[in-house]
């Protein structure tokens, strides 16, 4: 068991040291790890836990490990695979943010960040465009989207205020509809 | 102390209500770190976006570990960090115990008929929010404009993160200009 434990910590530290560029990057190589190299889980195993994992709060990458450690070796195993996805950017980010706050106001490095702030405002935005193209939104599903939007950057509104009021409309749309499932709103 | 107990309280919300990946928390973050507690500046949250780019790991954490750091040194950011990790850490646990086929339950579905247009929104506030903080001058106009259609035909965002920071040198640099004048 305990060789076990290890070897789920070590591999969900590669796991988290390895993928750069946030969450979603990290589920092919977990997907890779864990159930196609090692088959400590079957594929549809794996999948099962995604659909959790997306549809929970938090991190996916972070509650895709809960879950897999939880699977694999109970509650220690799975602080033990949270602790080894967390770890590597944990440390990588202490040491920059050490590092960092003296350097950030030479000259040199507010030149550079100059440069990327705008580039990080184009990449937010894109995204914006991206996903509206790919979830195939209807219109009312749009409206959604805009009146979330001018809540936050008009009316100062919290996000998670605005997050809860649209889980209540989903969950109220239920009640309207009867409960029935219809796959076109989607 | 109290400082200590309202991070771990902030990122413990942060935590638990971040939806929709990680553009979507951005809105959340930013809210609780930049408007309601001025922990960081609004400059100073954009380039910690920045360098969660091109560090491993998701963005939640790295600035849970950042803005820890920057407020209470080495404890704070592992209760930051903690703190962000936390509801998830629990909700996950409940779920794998008790509610095998979560994400089937009719609930859960409608909830996120509603959660998953509306965190689009949210990456959409993040954006503008991030925007105000970073158009100085006609450079970063190009930049953005350059970064913005590239993201869009799928580059790679750690070279247009790189790209974009020697932009900056060339651009920005005061003792580079001076050396082309000689």
């Amino acid at each position: 068991m305990t060789k076990r434990l290890i070897q789920m910590f070590l591999v969900f530290f590669k796991i988290g040291a390895f993928t750069l560029g946030g969450g979603y990057a990290m589920v092919p190589l977990m997907k890779k790890e864990i159930a196609g190299k090692r088959k400590w889980l079957s594929d549809e195993e794996f999948v099962d836990i995604l659909a959790v994992a997306q549809s929970a709060p938090g991190p996916i990458a972070i509650n895709t490990s809960v879950y897999v450690g939880y699977k694999m070796g109970g509650f220690i195993g799975s602080i033990v695979a949270t602790l080894g996805s967390t770890l590597p950017s944990f440390i990588t980010i202490l040491l920059i943010a050490m590092f960092f706050t003296t350097i950030k106001d030479q000259p040199l490095i507010e030149a550079i960040f100059k440069g990327i702030r705008p580039a990080v405002a184009a990449m937010i935005g894109a995204s914006v465009i991206t996903l509206l193209k790919s979830a195939k939104i209807k219109s009312g599903a749009l409206t959604v989207t805009f009146l979330a939007a001018v809540a936050i950057i008009v009316f100062n509104l919290h996000p998670i205020l605005v997050i809860i009021l649209a889980a209540l409309g989903g969950i109220s749309a239920m009640a309207i509809s009867g409960g029935e499932e219809r796959g076109s709103t989607d | 102390m109290a400082v200590l107990i309202k991070i771990l309280l902030s990122f413990i919300k942060i935590g638990a209500f971040s939806f929709g990946g990680g553009y979507a928390v951005l809105a959340v973050i930013q809210k609780e770190i930049v408007n309601v507690n001025h922990w960081l500046s609004n400059k100073d949250f954009i380039d910690v976006v920045a360098i969660s780019q091109v560090t491993p790991g998701p963005i939640a954490i790295n600035s849970a570990t950042y803005v820890g750091y920057t407020i209470k040194g080495i404890l704070g950011s592992t209760l930051a960090t903690l703190g962000v990790v936390l509801p998830s850490f629990v909700i996950i646990l409940i779920i794998a115990r008790y509610f095998t086929r979560f994400s089937d339950k009719p609930a859960v579905k409608w909830m996120f008929k509603g959660i998953r247009p509306a965190s689009i929104g949210l990456i959409a506030a993040a954006a503008v929010s991030v925007a105000e903080g970073s158009f100085i001058d006609v450079y970063s106009w190009l930049i953005f404009l350059l970064a913005f259609i590239l993201t869009y035909k799928d580059f790679d965002p750690i070279l247009l993160t790189i790209i974009s920071g020697i932009l900056g040198i060339i651009f920005y640099y005061q003792p580079l200009h001076a050396l082309f004048r000689l």
